[in-house]
């Protein structure tokens, strides 16, 4: 008979630590992508096969497995799809909680994008759930000092 | 399909804090209850399949190879299949696949988690890739809250009927976890308790979360040739769905879902099953969220779209119902991430051939097992029956 959990012997922990630095390669599409974010536009790629508009912009189609090379500007604008807010806590966190995650439907795209939704009081949840609706339209907020990546939009702020 | 498989043993450790064994001892400890369940050896076995979460859980990589004596797998061939959430039902049908193929007569597959060792939600968040996805689908409550309010303004759900139909679930599966031995968290709760709980990720609160565990589950898989020469009487494979889903969260709908959808759909088919609702016995549903599991009602066709909530109102998932639900007390009271769905696919197992003991459904024959992983982006389902 195997016994377990009994915690009858004393068992001593090692605490350590796995720090490791990447470097990651985004490609031409993403490298693109990124860069018309400092002139504060979105752009997505079309497939020709399924007519999609891809965002972030791709090399190829998730569907149909086609390279999508022609680039459309899709709007700064779009629709909730969904929200959350988050109230916890972990080791690599964008920013301290609560605050709020949705997914956005941007007008013009055939894909949502997760980013932050701000703009809005985030102590009380009632009070967000107020003025946070899915379905409801949403706008990008740029930061002011744009380097190329996905936080260089600060977050879509609800607008009507 | 190649030859006919079945579960002829399994072995689960208690789950919890386990400070009190090194990561292979908890893997020794299940493995060893599986040798005991089965009353085969480590030599009887041809191969051996293992998995678990992303190295990060343990912050050690590729950790087959450290588990390597506890599985008794010196020699034999060893594979680590990893899929997050659904890894223990990925595990269970790479150990499918192998013992399918005619290749292999007796597979030993093994799950497990030590979540109590490193950050889980700090782990998921290296699930995402780093350049759109990672500083906002990080970890696992804020990716299901998305979906469960998708879910419920889809269907127009009222957010307190919702909200009190996830509180009935809690409330069933930590009454059940009691009768468990195997189940992490064990405290009495009402659903007043839940409603009431810490806020985690709006609308969901900490009741509604599953914990992460540290535990292990191990089960040993055969042919049919080897039940006939074993002279057994075991749980058998009757059909086995996965599916999996394109790589950015908001491509895919999430409310009908489409990997949830055709996983059930694959497994019902192979088994023959064209009303799950009246020819299931039982069904461990991977519920690590109480909204998702009646979301996973509906893909699965236990209900119409949209109608989730009835089935816990109406009693039907209840004990005592027409299709009871997670009797073990499920994902949500037990989550050591990487045996979970293994462990779902043993207690489907120990269900049909009637040794679940105190929370044994009275005359099951045929269950379901489910786990789901990935970004909200893999859904496994099995089919496992006491006849062929
Ligand atoms: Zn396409």
């Amino acid at each position: 008979m195997i016994m377990g959990a009994v915690m009858s012997e004393e068992s001593r922990i090692l605490e350590g630590y796995v720090s490791l630095p990447y470097k990651w390669s985004m490609g031409a599409t993403t490298t693109r992508f990124f860069e018309e974010f400092k002139n504060k536009r979105i752009m997505g790629t079309k497939c020709k096969k399924c007519n999609r508009v891809l965002l972030p912009a791709r090399k190829f189609c998730s569907h149909c497995f086609e390279e999508t090379d022609q680039w459309v500007e899709v709007s700064q604008e779009g629709k909730l799809r969904t929200w959350v807010t988050v109230n916890f806590s972990y080791e690599g966190q964008p920013k301290e909680p609560p605050y709020v995650l949705g997914i956005i439907d941007l007008d013009g795209a055939d894909v949502g994008l997760p980013h932050f939704v701000g703009g809005i009081p985030t102590d009380d949840f009632d009070e967000i759930a107020k003025k946070v609706r899915i379905g409801g339209r949403v706008k990008a907020v740029w930061n002011e000092n744009r380097t190329g990546n996905i936080l260089d939009i600060d977050y879509f702020k609800p607008v009507d | 399909m190649g030859q006919a498989v079945a579960i002829i043993g399994t072995g689960q450790t208690e789950c919890g804090k386990r400070t009190d064994v090194s990561y292979p001892e908890l893997i020794y400890e299940a493995v060893g209850r599986a040798f005991e369940d089965s009353g085969l050896s480590p030599e009887d076995i041809e191969a051996v399949v293992s998995g678990s979460m992303p190295p990060a859980m343990e912050g050690v990589a590729n950790p087959h190879l450290y588990w390597v004596d506890a599985m008794g797998a010196a020699g034999k061939p060893l594979i680590r299949t990893a899929t997050c959430g659904s890894t223990g039902m990925s595990l269970a049908h790479t150990g499918f696949y192998h013992v399918a193929s005619g290749l292999f007569d007796l597979v030993l597959v093994v799950g497990a988690e030590k979540m109590y060792e490193g950050d889980p939600q700090g782990t998921m968040a290296t699930v995402a890739e780093p350049f759109f996805q990672r500083p906002f689908l990080a970890g696992a409550p804020g990716i299901f809250s998305l979906q469960s309010n998708e879910w419920a303004h889809r269907y127009g759900l009222e957010e307190e009927r919702v909200r009190m139909a996830a509180a009935q679930l809690s409330v069933r599966n930590h009454t059940d976890a009691f009768l468990n031995p195997y189940a992490h968290i064990k405290v009495k709760i009402t659903v007043e308790d839940v409603v009431k709980s810490r806020v985690i990720a709006y609308p969901v609160r900490i009741l509604d979360v599953c914990p992460g565990s540290d535990g292990a589950c191990a089960m040993i898989m055969a042919s049919e040739r080897m039940v006939k020469k074993l002279g057994v009487k075991p749980a058998w494979i009757r059909g086995v769905g996965y599916s999996g889903e394109e790589a950015f969260f908001g491509e895919g709908d999430k409310v009908v879902w489409q990997s949830a959808i055709l996983a059930a759909k694959r497994a019902y088919k192979q088994a023959g099953i064209t009303n799950p609702r009246n020819e299931l016995d039982v069904a461990e549903v991977y519920n690590p969220f109480t909204f998702q599991e009646m979301l996973f009602y509906e893909c699965f066709g236990f209900c119409d779209f949209g109608h989730g909530c009835e089935l816990v109102e109406n009693g039907v998932v209840m004990k005592g119902g027409d299709l009871p639900c997670d009797p073990s007390g499920g994902t949500l009271c037990t989550n050591p991430i990487g045996a979970t769905g293994l462990q779902r696919t043993a207690e489907a197992a120990l269900q049909v051939t009637n040794k679940a003991g105190d929370h044994q459904i009275p005359g099951a024959n045929t269950g379901l097992a489910h786990a789901m992983g990935g970004l909200d982006q893999f859904n496994g389902v099995m089919i496992i029956s006491n006849s062929l």
